[in-house]
């Protein structure tokens, strides 16, 4: 390693205006150690007094080459890397995957493991939004709900724990299917959790919504418009918030979304406070969701029969050889992908998450790209930040809901 | 096949010279390099194509003719359409035009690129690392990078294991 190079101040001058030079505005480091950026975002902040004029975003602190070790693994092994990158949503980053590789196989997926891929996908989605709402309060000062969100969010980890044996790293949703069928609590406990979420949100909704701190703290702060978000390529709330109703989930269905009623909710100010309305909105519909999914949640197989990709189930191995062999080459070599690129993209809490795999027709993947909403949303940090107090940034970091695992993969 | 995205691929077909690949319902039009500047402004301003979804690049070392291909995903909101481009891109330090200035997001995706495949992106305004530290050395996701994995060394094989582990080239 080279020694520590000192980074003077004019190789930022593309970035900073020229009064920082002359010592006239003030160059300051938030992070990336700082409670509020949610991780390790570093920002350099210019500042005016108290007024950001630019802030630039410095990613990368949590980069663990996760692209390159999938590259190096199988199919089936690659997969447990995907948990790993957006810890809030590992549900909805195996579902991506899996989808990219039945995509490249031309796998079919029985109905009921779509069902359930479904109910696993919203409840996630209201787990990541419990821990937004719950930290970005807290960043807001306002304390007391991060307690009632945690509370709430471990009922979910505990069904997820349930059905995959792991609260976080779950590895549940494989290709071809989901790993094992889910016990015989699941539909009720599930149906329990969604019968008391509203009566919950109400709650939330009590603290925050006309909280006259709160609504000081966040309307008219970050405004950004909706022809600003599609030119800078964001996605989810923060897209919905400025008035764009679009949702993957509504425009380009995946899973079976297609059959559930539930609306896009918008907002049309743009700004922290609107991103709040519309995630909240969002939790309101998933539990919607969840709710049709279990009404007609069918019996059936949980996974593929085509045993050349999909392992055989255990009971079998014991009485059949060709299961036996199955079981063999697929835990060791692999199964072999047809050569090509597919790029899917799912609608994750945070926005468009996409998979571009492209195989080369062996067992290990060519090339896996992740192409992660945070990583865009956050690009327009200083569109947001700019001419506001530096307290508001950390309620604008809040309000686009950023993972770093993430955005930096 | 959508009616809307076939039209759009007749007509960049047509000026162009582009050649259309369709995979899995995808389709994906081939492009030199030098003209990606001008299809990317021309997709953008008449075919309403007014986000850029994604931008990333594969690397097919050994092979160097050409070694990398650069992948982009276009979407059209309004339309609901999704395009992917594909530009191949030769030897091992290429470079092309940033269609930053048509898509502002681009910057993100291309320092990206930089940072780990070292693609050169001419005109770029901010064109430093974004991922690694700004002292690293090599392009972390090219195929002749070292994954990192550590064989167990001897005396006798310690020579023969240094010989054959990977190194980047510059």
């Amino acid at each position: 390693m080279s020694e520590i190079r000192e980074v003077n101040v004019s190789e930022l001058s593309h970035l900073v205006s020229e009064r920082a030079a002359t010592g006239e505005t003030m160059l300051l480091n938030m992070g990336p150690q700082h409670p509020s950026t949610h991780g390790v975002l570093r920002l350099l902040l210019e500042l005016d007094g108290e007024i950001v004029i630019n802030c630039i975003p410095d990613i990368g602190f949590l980069h663990t080459g996760i692209e390159k070790n999938m590259e190096a693994k199988n199919y089936q092994k690659a997969e447990v890397m995907t948990d790993r990158t957006d810890y809030l949503n590992p549900l909805g980053n195996n579902l991506v995957y899996c989808l990219a590789v039945e995509k490249l196989c031309e796998l079919d997926v029985p109905p009921r493991a779509q069902v359930i891929r479904v109910i696993l996908a919203e409840l996630t989605r209201i787990n990541s939004h419990l821990v937004w709402l719950g930290t970005s309060g807290l960043d807001l000062a306002a304390m007391s709900l991060f307690l009632y969100t945690m509370a709430e969010r471990e009922k979910i980890l505990n069904i997820f724990e349930e059905i995959s044996g792991a609260r976080m790293m779950t590895t549940y949703i494989r290709p071809g299917g989901l790993w094992r069928d889910v016990p015989v609590e699941f539909e009720a406990e599930v149906r329990a959790f969604v019968k008391g979420l509203p009566a919950k949100i109400d709650m939330y909704e009590d603290l925050l919504t006309k909280n006259e701190l709160f609504i000081d703290r966040t309307q008219g702060i970050g405004v950004i418009t909706g022809e600003e978000c599609i030119q800078w390529g964001i996605s989810g709330p923060v897209l919905r918030a400025a008035g764009v109703a679009w949702d993957i989930r509504k425009v380009n269905p995946y899973s079976g979304y297609e059959q559930y009623d539930f609306d896009i909710p918008t907002s049309t100010t743009g700004d922290v406070y609107g991103r709040y309305q519309v995630r909240v909105a969002e939790m309101r519909e998933s539990v919607r969701i969840v709710q049709q999914a279990l009404d007609r949640l069918p019996y059936g197989p949980i996974r593929s029969n085509n045993r050349k990709i999909v392992p055989p189930p255990r009971s079998e191995l014991g009485t059949s050889m060709e299961a036996l062999i199955h079981h063999f080459k697929l835990w060791t070599e692999g199964f072999n992908v047809p050569e090509g690129g597919v790029y899917v993209p799912v609608e994750s809490p945070r926005g468009e998450l996409a998979f571009y795999i492209e195989s080369d027709g062996g067992p290990n993947p060519l090339r896996v790209r992740m192409k992660t909403p945070t990583f865009l949303n956050l690009q327009i940090m200083p569109l947001m930040a700019r001419g506001h107090f530096v307290a508001d940034v950390v309620g604008i970091i809040g309000s686009i809901d950023i993972v770093l695992g993430d955005c930096d993969r | 096949m959508n009616e809307k995205l076939e039209a759009v691929a007749l007509a960049i077909e047509e000026r162009f010279g582009a050649t259309r690949v369709v995979f899995r319902e995808q389709l994906t039009l081939h492009l030199k390099a030098e003209q990606i500047v001008e299809v990317a402004r021309s997709l953008r301003d008449e075919f309403g194509f007014n986000m850029l979804s994604d931008e990333t690049a594969v690397d097919y070392w050994p092979k160097e003719e050409p070694r990398f291909h650069m992948i982009y995903q276009l979407r059209a909101i309004n339309a609901n359409l999704i395009l992917s481009l594909r530009v191949p891109l030769f030897g091992n330090s290429p470079h092309l035009d940033t269609i930053e200035k048509i898509y502002p997001n681009a910057n993100w995706f291309e320092r990206e690129l930089w940072d780990m495949f070292g693609i050169y992106f001419d005109g770029h305004s901010d064109m430093r690392r974004i991922l690694m530290p700004y002292d690293w050395e090599g392009h972390p996701l090219r195929k002749d990078y070292p994954l990192g994995y550590e064989e167990v060394q001897y005396t006798f094989n310690i020579g023969e294991i240094q010989d054959r582990k990977p190194r980047p080239k510059e």
